[in-house]
C-alpha cells in the first residue's frame, strides 16, 4: 500500500477564486528531437496526444503534453501510471538519443478556478505575463516566474489556470496564490 | 481667517460630515474634502514646522507638489509619517499629528534655529562640523542626529496588505485632466487598448476650476460627457487614485494605485503597484504653478494662486477674507476674479509686469479690483499667519510704498510643465523663453526596444497652457500614440475651446528685482529644506556652479517633494548669479517616483511568509517537531542540530556525533543536488566537467569528483554514480544544484552544441537519507530483503533495492562521516514515510538524527574538504592536496589550461594542512597565522589561515584545517594564531586527517 | 527594465525572466594555447558604447541560451538569435548596418 504524499496533501483555499494543490501527478521530462517521427510516435503511443507546437500544451483532464523548450516536453499522466508511460517511451525511443526521466515528485501542481477574469487577475499579480484573453488562451503554455520562483502556467479552460512549480517551494507558492486570491483584492481589469 | 464658505465646493458632498483630529483637536470636515481643505476649513493655517529653522509653515499647494503640509497619519500599526495633507482624502475618524517640533507645534524650542539663521547658511554643516575631528563622533553627530529626520518611523508592524499587478496596454495615458481624457479618447477611438490613470479621485484636472468653454459648453459638462464616452469604450480602462510613478526602459511604467487609503478597514489591499508594459505612453501630467521669491513667502497664508482658487471652487473654502494676489502672469487674475465673485475681498493685485495683464486683467478691473502694475511684494508681515504685505516697486530694492492689511497672499510665478515622467527615461527638455518654462523637446524623446520614441507629452505637460491649444495638442498626442502601436486614428476632430488672449508672462525670479540681502535671506525657494535665495547665491559665489553641485551644497530640491516648487526658481537664481542663460545651467535629473510611494507597495507580496521562498524537504515537518535549530543553506532550511529539551547546542552536537560514531545516525541529505547526464557523448562531457576521469566509471559504481571553472578554481564537488552505459547521476553541493545544472547546460548549449547529451535536474525527485554508523547495515536489513552485504554492495557501489512497504530506493555505499554508511534515495513523496520507518527500526540502536554541523565536524575529523570552507573561489584542487582527483591522462577539462598558468603552479601557494592546537582549544574561524616582519602597509605578515575549525567530540579537542605557506613540508611546525583579544593560540601543523586514517570504519 | 524576445521559445518577456551572460562569440582556448590567447579568452572582454553582442539565458523560461545584438547607449535591441553560432547572422548585421552605418564590433562589421 503506497503512502506517497504530495507536498501539501491537497490543501485548498477559497478567496476570489479557489486555489487547490492538486495532489500527486505523474510527470515525465522527455528530451529529444521533437520533430522526429520516432518522438512523435512515442508521445502519441504513450499519451495518445500529439507533440504540441512551440509554447503550447496538448491534452485535457489529467493527461497533458507541454512544450517546455525546443528539445523538451513535460508529460503529465496519472501518478500510478508513470512507470508504464516511462517504459513505453523507453521502448519506443531505444534507437534514438533522448532522455526520459520521472519527475513526478519534483513538482507541485495547483489549480485556480472560478471566475475566469479573476483567475487571470490572480496570476497577473504574481507572474510578469500578459494575461489578457487576446494574449493568453487555453492551449498556450507559458514558463515564467511566479514572484521569486520559476513556474509554468496554462489554462485547461476559460475558468481555470494550472500552475506547476518545484515541490520544495510548494508552501511558498500556495501562500503566494492565497494572497493573490485574497477576498476583496479584485483588480477588475479583465472583468 | 480661513473658513468654509456657505456656497461652492464642487467636489463636496456636504450632506455627510466627517470627524477627524489634528494634534488631538477634534475637527469636522465633509465627504469629498482632502485633509488639506478640511484643515483650512477649520482655520488651521499652521500645519507644521520647517526642517532646518523650524519656522511655522502652512499649506502652500493643493496637490502632490505640496512641500510643507506633511503629517503623521494614523496610529500604531496604521501610523505613517510624512503624508501630504493635500493628497490625503478625508475619512471619518482620521487622526493626524504635525511634525518637526518639540514640545508643540505652537511653541517649538527648535525655532531658535530661525533666529540663528544668519549663522546657519548653506554649507554650514560641512564647514562647521569638520574640525576638530574627535568632536564629530561625540558632539556633532549626536546633536545632528537629534535634530535631523522628518517625521517619525512607525514602531508597529504594518497590518495592511499590498500587491503588484502586471498589465499590458497599447497606450497608457498618465493624467486624467482634459488633455489626458482627450488623448485617451483619440487613442481609444483608433482601437488601441488604452489605460488612463489619474492620481486624484476626480476627472478633469484643474480645467473645471479655471473655467472656459469647450464645444460651447462649460468644462464640467465636457468632462462628464467625455468620461461617460470613455466608460462605454471596451478597449479603454479608466483608473482614478492611480499615479504614474515612473517611466522606465522599453515602455515600462509603474502605476501606484491607492486602492483603499480613503476607506481604511476595507478588505482590499491598501496599495497596488501596477507594473505595466506600454507600447506608447502619453504624459498628460499637467503643469505646476511656481511660487515667487519674496521675503516672508513662507508665512502660513501665503499660497499658490491656483491653490487658493482650488480650495474655493472645489472645496468651498476661503483661505482668507482679504487676499492679496501677486503675479507675473495673467493666470493669477482668475483667482482674484473667483474670490471677488464669491464675495471675498481682494484688496489688490500686485502685478510685477510694468505693462500689466491681458483680457483677464480687464475683467478684474471691471469687478472693481485694484491692480498695481510694475509692483512687487517687499515683505510679508506676520509670523504664524499673514497679517499684511508691504508693496514696493518691482524694479527697486524693496523700499515699502504701502502696507496692505490682508490675511492671505495668492502668488503665481508662472507655470512649469510636469516633465518628470517625460524625463525619467531620457526625454530631453528645451527652454521656452517666451513662456519662461522648460518643456519637452519633441525631437529628443525616450526611445524603446525598437529604437523609436515611446513617450508623447500632451497638453500643459507639453507646454500648452491655454485650453484651446491643450485640447488640440492632446488629440494629436492620442492619435500619434495609437498610430505608433499599429492603429489607424479616426477622423474625429479635437473639441474646440474658446481661445483667450493673454498678455505674456514676464520672468520674475525675485521680488523686488534688487532685493537687499536682508530680504533675500527671508525669501524662500525650497520650503521643506529651508533653502533661501541667499543660499543659492552663496553656493554660486563659493564655486558650486554646476546645478547638481549647487543642489547638494544647498539641499535645494532634495526634500521629499523633490523640488517640485523650488527647482526652476532655484536654477534661475543660480543662472542669474552666474550671469548665464537658464538653459546653460540646465536642470537636475528627474528621477522616479514622481511623488513618494509606500515601501510596502514596492515589496508587494514579498512580506511575512512570502518574503522569500523557503525550500523545504519532505522531512521538514519532522525536523520542526523534533527541535531542529535551523541553518539557512541557499534557500533551503536544514537542521543545524536537533536540540532536546534543556540541551545546549554544544551538548546536542556532542550527542549526535558520539551516537552516530558509536551506533547509528541519520541525516536528511535531500537538499544535495542531483543531476542526470545522459547520451552517447555523456562520458566525454563528464570528463570535461570533472577534473577526474569519469568516463571509465563502471555502471553500479560511484566516484567522488571535483568540478572547476575555466579559471581553474574549484566550484563544486560530489559523488557521481553511473546508472548505465549512457547515464550518469551527478550529486552536487546543496547550494550548487541549480548553478551546476546551469553550468552544464551553458557548455552544452553554447560550446559543445553538437554533443549528444541531455541533462535534467532531478534534485527534488528524491528524498535522500544518510544512514550512518556501525549499525547502519543492521537497520537497513530490517527494512529490505535485498542483499546489501559488503560483497553485494561494496564501498563506493550503488544498487536498486526495495524497502518495506514497496518503497523503491537507490542505495549508495558512500561515506562523508568516515563510518559505514548508506545513502538512500527514494521518491520525495515517500521520504517522510521512510524517515519514520528508519526512526522506528533504528530505535533499538538508539538512532540519532543529526544536523549539518555534526556532518561538518565528522567530515573535518576525516579531513574531507567542504566547498565554501576550504574553497573561496580562489582555491584550486592542487592547493588542497587533491592531485589524486585530477586526471593526468585527459587532454582537456574545464580549468585545466588555467591550472597551468604561472601563478597557479607557484610553489608558494598556500596548501591544505591539519592544525592541532597545543592547548586543545578551538581556533577561531578564519584566524590568520602570523609570520615575521610587516608588509608595506605596516601590517603583520601572514603565512596561512584557518578554513575549518571545530571542537571534535570524538577526539575531545579542537581540530582545524587551514591553508599554510609550504604547509605540507612543515609537519610539526608550530604557528601563532592571534585572536581578536590579543592573545595567541599556538597550533601544530599535522596531516589533515584526524580520525580513522586508514578508512577501516567505512569499509566494513 | 529591458524586454527581450527569446528566439528559442518565441516568448517576449521582461528582463526578470532572463539572466545576462556577458559578451557573445568568445572563442574558447584550452590546453596547448598560448598564455596570451588564454588570457584574452578569459579576461579581455569588450564593453563598447554602442553596438554590442551579448549572451542571455531565458532562465525563468525555456532555460535556453541565446544571443542579443543591442545598443548599450539607447538600449535598442537589434535582434536576438541562436547561441549555436560563432558569428552574428547576416540578417542581424544588415539590421544594424541600416541603423548604425559604419558600426564594427571585434572582427565583425
Amino acid at each position: 500500500m503506497s503512502e506517497a504524499v504530495s507536498a501539501l496533501k491537497g490543501a485548498s483555499f477559497d478567496g476570489i477564486v479557489t486555489v487547490e494543490e492538486m495532489g500527486l501527478q505523474g510527470m515525465i521530462t522527455l528530451r529529444g528531437d521533437l520533430a522526429s517521427p520516432e518522438m512523435k510516435k512515442a508521445v502519441k503511443d504513450a499519451t495518445g496526444l500529439n507533440v504540441p507546437e512551440q509554447g503550447h500544451i496538448a491534452g485535457e483532464g489529467g493527461n497533458w503534453v507541454a512544450w517546455m523548450s525546443p528539445d523538451e516536453l513535460l508529460l503529465i499522466v496519472a501518478y500510478e501510471s508513470v512507470s508504464d508511460t516511462e517504459a513505453s517511451l523507453r521502448d519506443a525511443l531505444s534507437k534514438v538519443h533522448h532522455l526520459a526521466v520521472n519527475v513526478s515528485d519534483t513538482r507541485a501542481m495547483f489549480r485556480l478556478s472560478g471566475n475566469g477574469a479573476l483567475v487571470r487577475e490572480a496570476i497577473a499579480k504574481l507572474c510578469p505575463v500578459d494575461m489578457r484573453t487576446e494574449a493568453f488562451a487555453p492551449g498556450q503554455f507559458r514558463r515564467s516566474r511566479m514572484a521569486q520562483v520559476p513556474a509554468a502556467i496554462w489554462m485547461p479552460d476559460e475558468s481555470s489556470v494550472q500552475v506547476v512549480c518545484f515541490r520544495s517551494v510548494a508552501e511558498y507558492a500556495f501562500n503566494l496564490l492565497k494572497g493573490a486570491a485574497a477576498p476583496g483584492s479584485e483588480v477588475s481589469l479583465f472583468s | 481667517m480661513s473658513t468654509r464658505l456657505a456656497n461652492g465646493g464642487r467636489l463636496l458632498n456636504k450632506g455627510r460630515a466627517l470627524d477627524f483630529t489634528f494634534n488631538g483637536k477634534r475637527f469636522k470636515g465633509v465627504e469629498g474634502d482632502t485633509l488639506a481643505s478640511a484643515l483650512l476649513a477649520n482655520d488651521q493655517m499652521m500645519v507644521g514646522r520647517s526642517f532646518k529653522y523650524h519656522r511655522p509653515r502652512g499649506i502652500v499647494a493643493s496637490g502632490g507638489e505640496e512641500p510643507n503640509a506633511l503629517v503623521g497619519l494614523g496610529e500604531d500599526a496604521k501610523f505613517e509619517p510624512n503624508q501630504r495633507v493635500t493628497t490625503t482624502e478625508l475619512f471619518d475618524g482620521l487622526t493626524c499629528t504635525s511634525q518637526n517640533h518639540w514640545p508643540s507645534l505652537e511653541f517649538d524650542i527648535g525655532a531658535v534655529n530661525s533666529k540663528l539663521a544668519r549663522f546657519l547658511p548653506a554649507g554650514f554643516y560641512y564647514k562647521t562640523f569638520m574640525f576638530p575631528r574627535p568632536f564629530w563622533k561625540h558632539i556633532y553627530e549626536p546633536f545632528i542626529r537629534q535634530s535631523a529626520g522628518l517625521g517619525k518611523a512607525p514602531r508597529d508592524r504594518d497590518q495592511d496588505s499590498y500587491e503588484h499587478f502586471y498589465a499590458f496596454f497599447d497606450v497608457v495615458v498618465i493624467g486624467g485632466g482634459v488633455a489626458g481624457l482627450q488623448a485617451a479618447k483619440a487613442a481609444g477611438q483608433a482601437g488601441a487598448k488604452v489605460l488612463l490613470m489619474e492620481q486624484t479621485p476626480h476627472w478633469g484636472g484643474r480645467a473645471p476650476v479655471d473655467g472656459g468653454t469647450i464645444d460651447g459648453q462649460p468644462v464640467d459638462n465636457f468632462v462628464d460627457q467625455i468620461v461617460s464616452d470613455l466608460e462605454t469604450m471596451e478597449n479603454v480602462t479608466l483608473r482614478t487614485r492611480m499615479m504614474g510613478s515612473g517611466v522606465y526602459d522599453h515602455g515600462y511604467v509603474l502605476g501606484y494605485e491607492r486602492v483603499s487609503d480613503h476607506q481604511p478597514g476595507a478588505k482590499s489591499p491598501r496599495h497596488r503597484l501596477w507594473r505595466i508594459r506600454a507600447g506608447q505612453i502619453v504624459t498628460a501630467t499637467g503643469a505646476i504653478e511656481r511660487p515667487i521669491s519674496f521675503a516672508g513667502n513662507d508665512v502660513p497664508g501665503v499660497m499658490l494662486a491656483s491653490a487658493v482658487r482650488d480650495y474655493a471652487v472645489n472645496y468651498g473654502v476661503s483661505v482668507g477674507d482679504r487676499t492679496v494676489v501677486v503675479t507675473n502672469n495673467d493666470d493669477a487674475y482668475r483667482t482674484a476674479i473667483t474670490l471677488k465673485k464669491l464675495g471675498l475681498d481682494v484688496p489688490v493685485i500686485v502685478d510685477a509686469r510694468a505693462g500689466g495683464g491681458g483680457a483677464l486683467a480687464g475683467e478684474a478691473a471691471a469687478l472693481g479690483i485694484r491692480v498695481e502694475n510694475g509692483k512687487g511684494i517687499a515683505r510679508v508681515k506676520g509670523g504664524k499667519r499673514v497679517e499684511g504685505v508691504e508693496i514696493c516697486t518691482q524694479a527697486g530694492e524693496g523700499a515699502a510704498l504701502e502696507l496692505i492689511k490682508c490675511d492671505a497672499v495668492a502668488m503665481s510665478g508662472g507655470w512649469s510643465p510636469v516633465v518628470h515622467l517625460w524625463s525619467h527615461c531620457g526625454g530631453k527638455l528645451l527652454w521656452d523663453d517666451e513662456n519662461a518654462m522648460f518643456r519637452p523637446d519633441g525631437d529628443k524623446a525616450p526611445t524603446g526596444a525598437d529604437g523609436k520614441r515611446f513617450v508623447i507629452p500632451a497638453g500643459s505637460a507639453d507646454g500648452y497652457l491655454d485650453l484651446a491649444t491643450v485640447l488640440e495638442n492632446a488629440d494629436v498626442a492620442g492619435k500619434a500614440a495609437a498610430e505608433a502601436t499599429g492603429y489607424v486614428p479616426g477622423k474625429a476632430e479635437a473639441p474646440v475651446a474658446t481661445p483667450e488672449t493673454a498678455a505674456p508672462i514676464e520672468a520674475v525670479w525675485m521680488m523686488p528685482q534688487g532685493a537687499s540681502i536682508k530680504l533675500r535671506m527671508k525669501a524662500w525657494l525650497d520650503y521643506q529644506n529651508d533653502v533661501k535665495v541667499s543660499d543659492v547665491q552663496l553656493a554660486a559665489r563659493e564655486g558650486y556652479e554646476s546645478v547638481e553641485h549647487a543642489k547638494r551644497y544647498t539641499t535645494l530640491g532634495m526634500a521629499t517633494d523633490q523640488g517640485k516648487l523650488s527647482n526652476i526658481n532655484g536654477l534661475a537664481i543660480l543662472s542669474d548669479s552666474l550671469s548665464q542663460p537658464i538653459p546653460q545651467t540646465g536642470t537636475t535629473t528627474f528621477r522616479p517616483p514622481y511623488t513618494p510611494i509606500s515601501l510596502a507597495s514596492i515589496a508587494g507580496e514579498a512580506r511575512n511568509e512570502t518574503f522569500q521562498p523557503l525550500r523545504k524537504t519532505p522531512m521538514h515537518a519532522w525536523h520542526e517537531e523534533n527541535g531542529a535549530y535551523w541553518e539557512p543553506v541557499g534557500a533551503w532550511r536544514r537542521p543545524y542540530c536537533y536540540q532536546k529539551p534543556g540541551e545546549t547546542i554544544e551538548e546536542a552536537l556532542h550527542r549526535e556525533i558520539t551516537q552516530t560514531r558509536d551506533s547509528l545516525g541519520m541525516l536528511d541529505a535531500s537538499t544535495l543536488g542531483k543531476i542526470i547526464v545522459k547520451g552517447p557523448d555523456a562520458g566525454k562531457f563528464m570528463d570535461m566537467l570533472y577534473t577526474n576521469m569519469m568516463s571509465t566509471l563502471k555502471p553500479g559504481r560511484c566516484r567522488y569528483g571535483l568540478m572547476c571553472n575555466e579559471n581553474g578554481f574549484l566550484m563544486d564537488d560530489g559523488v557521481v554514480a553511473r546508472l548505465d552505459e549512457d547515464t550518469f547521476l551527478c550529486h552536487t553541493t546543496t547550494g550548487g544544484a541549480e548553478n551546476i545544472h546551469g553550468h552544464m547546460e551553458e557548455w552544452l548549449q553554447t560550446e559543445w552544441w553538437d554533443w549528444k547529451v541531455y541533462t535534467a535536474n532531478v534534485t527534488e525527485q528524491y528524498a535522500q537519507i544518510g544512514v550512518v554508523g556501525l549499525k547502519s547495515r543492521k537497520v537497513l536489513e530490517k527494512l529490505t530483503d535485498d542483499d546489501i552485504g559488503g560483497d553485494a554492495l561494496s564501498f563506493m557501489g550503488w544498487k536498486e533495492i526495495t524497502l518495506t512497504g514497496g518503497i523503491p530506493a537507490r542505495v549508495f555505499r558512500i561515506s562523508f562521516a568516515g563510518e559505514l554508511s548508506f545513502e538512500l534515495a527514494v521518491p520525495a513523496s515517500r521520504g517522510r514515510e521512510l524517515w519514520d520507518k528508519l526512526i522506528e527500526a533504528g530505535a533499538e540502536f538508539n538512532v540519532t538524527p543529526y544536523g549539518t554541523e555534526a556532518m561538518h565536524i565528522m567530515r573535518a575529523e576525516k579531513g574531507f574538504i567542504m566547498i565554501g570552507d576550504e574553497t573561496d573561489g580562489t582555491v584550486i584542487p592542487q592547493d588542497l592536496g587533491m592531485q589524486w582527483a585530477i586526471s593526468k591522462k585527459k587532454e582537456d577539462y574545464l580549468g585545466k589550461r588555467a591550472q597551468e598558468r604561472s601563478h597557479m603552479t607557484d610553489p608558494t601557494r598556500w596548501k591544505l594542512v591539519g592544525l592541532e592546537t597545543l592547548d586543545g582549544s578551538t581556533l577561531p574561524d578564519g584566524a590568520y597565522a602570523t609570520a615575521d616582519g610587516t608588509n608595506a602597509n605596516g601590517q603583520r605578515n601572514v603565512q596561512g589561515r584557518v578554513t575549518s575549525t571545530y571542537h571534535s567530540p570524538t577526539l575531545g579537542r579542537g581540530i582545524a584545517m587551514g591553508l599554510v605557506l609550504n604547509g605540507p613540508d612543515r609537519m610539526g611546525d608550530v604557528l601563532d594564531f592571534p585572536k581578536v583579544d590579543g592573545t595567541v593560540i599556538k597550533a601544530k601543523i599535522v596531516e589533515p586527517i584526524f580520525y580513522d586514517k586508514d578508512g577501516e570504519k567505512q569499509n566494513v | 527594465m529591458l524586454i527581450l524576445t527569446c528566439p528559442c521559445c518565441g516568448v517576449t518577456a521582461e528582463e526578470t525572466e532572463f539572466h545576462g551572460g556577458g559578451e557573445a562569440h568568445i572563442k574558447r582556448f584550452g590546453p596547448g594555447s598560448s598564455d596570451e590567447d588564454f588570457h584574452g579568452y578569459l579576461f579581455e572582454k569588450v564593453n563598447p558604447k554602442g553596438v554590442h553582442f551579448e549572451r542571455w539565458r531565458h532562465a525563468n523560461g525555456c532555460g535556453k541560451w541565446f544571443h542579443a545584438a543591442r545598443c548599450t547607449v539607447t538600449l535598442e535591441v537589434f535582434g536576438t538569435y541562436s547561441a549555436q553560432t560563432t558569428e552574428p547572422p547576416q540578417d542581424i548585421k544588415d539590421k544594424i548596418s541600416a541603423k548604425r552605418p559604419g558600426w564594427s564590433w571585434r572582427e565583425f562589421a
